[in-house]
């Protein structure tokens, strides 16, 4: 009664066999390593580049232990970190010839010292927390009132432009709080600039109404209000646009392994680990970038000039992505707050192009620039920090009227991606404030993970100790089932990099603390059962039999617990309710089913069990 | 070896008027507690700076705090933080002055103290750091720093309190499915007392309360619910075995049979707990403390005090065991025929 069919030891040895490979990877530490990745959404590194980093490491004469090339981003190790530094130095010269612009990020890192059939089996060690590596870590609540008001200032212009195009006369257009109130004087103009904005601006919603007050001289309003479905879209992409703009930024600090995301529906959570300086973390993250449209000089001074020299008077010289020289006129043609929205798509040869909407005094402006330039050239460059590039200089084909600019040619999909991306990304679509900061200094991160362990490993060893005396060998299978409990949690969390933090530590400690009540359970009710005078065999059958349903009672309850506290936790508590979901998991396979293996395995066989070592069984004197 | 070697089953619900009244005066005392005296919030939930700095010597406490005094911020906390050279600072929320700031001159303030000067300097591999120096020696260096804004606070209580309620419902309904109604009433009761009390202690004590503690207490929840389900299961096994018993006697047969069991099991995940109070540190303090109280009053409330409300909602044999041949008429030859 007590045997496994041979498939459920094969799921154990399966288990133990992939707990132990991906919990592997944290016993081997980490090693510097240098990690280089793009600094500009323009630039992007590809698998061949690593031949690229090769090479520059070969002729600096630094010795790699490999390089590799992993989401993006290129990582080599070294074995100490004075290798480390020098490499960084040599990779740099290479990828960043212009200290002063730099395209490339070259930034240190740890990684993880393990051997490369680990790494090639994505086995990577537990992911550690701020609290626990050290680091900044930022909330900032995003202004998501700013954002719908400038989206209902933006429209409120393209309604008078509207109204102008079509001849008709309003008295008067006014932003009042989320609302757009025009006026009119009589009721035949008021229905014709209805159906015009209906038709134009689908975001709105449009309520004719009159004016009570006496003295209004023109009493007739039309209020619109954004749709609650567009205000939602505005607020999403706000949010959006604020991320990828943070991303653009903090790429340039240099951060090795940053985490920005979306926390509700208002909030950005910013943690760069490793990063000491908020100062700097913030300056950069608060800055502002511009968009700005300019005809580029094709005179033949001006050509002469792109490929060195002085520039005509009046124009300024740029680098295009790939590094050519551009000569573009100092006048602004127009500027990023003309740019409503670009996104990537297509254009009518089925061509990649970026699509970009402009609002409607851009889009005055842009039909009147394009139709007296047919044939030139123009150039949208963003500047950051000072500095201009120019993203594309593409040649005007003909007048563009109503706003919708297509930007094609000379363009794979994914660079017009990037492109939309980093003209959305320009500036932050909403103001963002600071409302919660928090700084770990490296050396407190240390003792947090040394002190954590250590009672990890205390609290393991008392409670091994004890049931090996109480239960005996009842007691060792218990105590083998909670390490492989350990096993498979760590295993776990390896394999979903979930972050560990000193809480999630504690839950991991606390989770083994309450695993063992399963295996009380079963050793207690076999020694029941042996007292009620079971044979052997029959009494460690009915024991796991009556404790499971028990078992998976206390479990659930549990987990309802934990699984609350990872729904409305956040920060430190959510670190604790993930390991401890995780760990209630681990202890079922664990405590249950391969406890019961290990049981079946070393008593199964044996036909004529006399006596099971479970300690004494002490049956009361009647 | 085995501890418990109980011969005949112990009468506790003899004396549940006993428990129960006790266990209500430990509540009222937590609850006066908590009503005058009131939790000791971090932080996290009223919005506010924190900065921890370690010296390179015992730190001096009345040095450390008349500097930062000196400095007009209000109601400063100046307390050690785990070992003498660690010193924590709290500072309550200062109008729209920038945390970085407060950070240098709380930082500038205390190095002066120790007769530094502050400088900025390069470190390689961590960019600029700022070091107090006096000298070669570094007499004070600053470990982290918080800042909590107040939009923050108010939301934190409000999903902890959410959390805490939809845990205490979740539970009642898998308590009221998998048993019956009175055991779910008698369960949350007892640990929703066992809350309290936690609460109560961090009140009296102006131990401080964050959100790691909040976590403690709802694991504490689901935990000590992990008794009395063990404790229930064993009544309805009792009720399905024993038909002769009396309600009364079930449930003392039911809370004997598992004493063994309840003791070892919380003795187990103390010895865990205890091992965080200990070698755990400063942050996982008040962590572990909380857990201590609800692991040692999660014992008393399940045997105590879940039973005993339950035998008070009055359950009987047939609340837990459903017959299922009840409404055939033995006699009737068709019965059971499914058309």
């Amino acid at each position: 009664m007590n045997r496994y069919a041979w498939w459920k030891y094969l799921i154990i040895a399966i288990a133990l066999l992939v707990g132990l490979v991906y919990s592997l990877p944290n016993l081997f530490g980490e090693a510097p390593a240098v990690q280089l990745s793009s600094g500009k959404a323009t630039v992007k590194l590809t698998p061949d580049d690593v031949e690229r980093v090769k090479a520059a490491l070969q002729q600096g004469g630094v010795v790699a232990d490999f390089v590799e090339f992993d989401a993006g981003s290129i990582k080599a190790r070294f074995k100490d970190a004075d290798t480390q530094l020098k490499a960084r130095d040599v990779i740099g010269k290479v990828f960043n010839p212009d200290p002063a612009d730099p395209r490339y990020i070259v930034a240190l890192n740890l990684l993880s010292r393990s051997p490369h059939w680990l790494r090639s089996l994505h086995a990577q060690p537990m992911y550690l927390g701020l609290d626990l590596r050290g680091g900044v870590h930022f909330l900032m609540q995003v202004d998501m009132k700013a954002a719908v008001t400038q989206k209902i200032e933006s429209m409120t212009g393209d309604i008078r432009s509207l109204l102008r195009d079509k001849d008709i006369r309003h008295a008067g257009i006014r932003r009042e709080g989320d609302t757009i109130q025009v006026r009119f004087r009589d009721e035949a103009t008021r229905a014709a600039a209805l159906n015009a904005i209906k038709d134009a601006l689908g975001d709105l919603t449009l309520t004719p109404s009159a004016d009570t007050a006496p003295d209004a001289d023109a009493p007739l309003l039309i209020t619109g209000v954004l749709k609650p479905e567009s205000m939602r879209k505005v607020q999403e992409q706000a949010l959006k646009q604020n991320i990828t703009t943070l991303h653009n930024r903090i790429n340039e600090l240099g951060v090795a392994e940053p985490v920005i995301q979306q926390q509700g529906v208002d909030r950005v959570v910013v943690q760069l680990p490793g990063v000491q300086d908020t100062a700097r973390a913030k300056d950069i993250i608060g800055r502002t970038a511009t968009l700005e449209v300019r005809m580029v000089d094709d005179s033949t001074e001006a050509q002469a000039a792109a490929a060195g020299g002085a520039v005509p008077f009046g124009t300024e010289r740029y680098l295009e992505r790939g590094g050519i020289p551009v000569v573009v006129k100092r006048q602004v043609v127009l500027t990023g707050d003309n740019l409503t929205d670009a996104q990537a798509g297509f254009d009518e040869n089925q061509e990649p192009a970026v699509h970009l909407t402009l609002d409607a005094r851009g889009a005055r402006i842009f039909r009147d620039v394009t139709r007296d330039n047919v044939g030139k050239r123009m150039a949208i460059i963003l500047f950051e920090k000072g500095k201009g590039e120019v993203v594309t200089a593409p040649v005007i084909r003909g007048e563009i009227s109503g706003g919708r600019v297509q930007i094609s040619g000379r363009m794979t999909s994914e660079e017009a991606a990037d492109t939309a991306l980093l003209l959305r990304a320009g500036s932050l679509a909403a103001p963002m404030e600071i409302i919660e900061e928090r700084t770990v200094g490296p050396s407190l991160g240390a003792e947090n993970i040394e002190m954590g362990f250590k009672s990890l490993m205390y609290g393991f060893c008392a409670i091994a100790v004890f049931m090996v005396i109480y239960y005996m060998l009842f007691g060792v299978f218990s105590t083998v089932a909670l390490a492989v409990n350990l096993l498979l949690l760590v295993a776990v969390l390896s394999m979903l990099q979930a972050t560990l933090t000193l809480p999630g530590i504690a839950a991991i400690a606390l989770t083994l603390g309450m695993a063992i009540d399963a295996n009380v359970l079963i050793n207690e009710r076999v020694r029941e059962e042996l007292r009620n005078g079971s044979a052997p065999q029959s009494a460690i059958h009915a024991g796991f039999e009556h404790a499971w349903a028990t078992i998976l009672d206390s479990n659930i309850t549990t987990l309802i617990a934990g699984v609350a506290l990872l729904a409305f936790g956040s920060g430190p508590v959510r670190g604790f309710a993930v390991v401890h979901c995780l760990g209630i998991l681990t202890s079922m396979f664990s405590a249950v089913f391969f406890s019961r293996g290990l049981v079946n395995l070393w008593y199964g066989r044996q036909k004529k069990l006399k006596s099971v070592s479970i300690g004494q069984v002490w049956k009361a004197q009647e | 070896m085995e501890f418990f070697r109980i011969k005949r089953d112990i009468p506790f619900m003899r004396h549940a008027l006993v428990f129960n009244v006790i266990s209500f005066l430990t509540f009222a005392a937590a609850v006066f507690f908590l009503a005058t005296r009131g939790l000791h919030l971090s932080i996290e939930f009223t919005g506010g700076s924190l900065i921890e700095l370690q010296y390179a010597q015992s730190a001096d406490l009345p040095k450390t705090r008349q500097a930062i005094e000196a400095l007009n911020y209000g109601d400063v906390q100046v307390q050690k933080f785990g070992s003498s050279r660690d010193v924590l600072v709290r500072l309550p929320l200062r109008g729209t002055m920038k945390q970085d700031e407060v950070v240098a001159q709380v930082f500038d303030a205390v190095c002066r103290a120790e007769g530094g000067a502050v400088v900025n300097e390069a470190v390689p591999d961590k960019g600029v750091q700022r070091l107090c120096k006096a000298g070669a020696a570094q007499p004070v260096t600053l470990q982290r720093s918080e800042f909590v804004g107040p939009q923050v606070g108010d939301e934190l209580a409000q999903d902890g309190a959410l959390a805490l309620l939809v845990t205490v419902v979740g539970i009642m309904i898998y308590l009221a499915i998998r048993f019956e109604w009175k055991f779910a009433v008698a369960g949350i009761i007892a640990n929703l007392h066992d809350v309290i009390i936690i609460l109560g202690f961090f009140a009296f004590f102006q131990w401080e309360f964050s959100l790691s503690v909040l976590a403690a207490v709802l694991a504490v929840l689901g935990y000590s619910v992990n008794e009395s389900v063990v404790i229930f299961d064993r009544i309805r096994e009792t009720f399905r075995k024993q038909r002769k018993m009396s309600v009364r006697e079930v449930i003392d047969h039911a809370i004997t049979s598992t004493t063994s069991r309840t003791i070892i099991t919380h003795g187990s995940t103390e010895v865990m707990v205890l091992a965080m109070l200990i070698f755990g540190g400063p942050t996982l303090h008040y962590f572990a403390l909380a857990l201590t109280i609800g692991i040692v009053f999660g014992i008393y409330s399940s045997v105590f005090v879940a039973a005993a409300i339950a035998m008070w909602l009055g359950v009987k044999r047939e609340d837990l065991i459903k017959s299922t041949k009840k409404d055939v008429d033995p006699n009737d030859p068709n019965a059971g025929a499914v058309v």
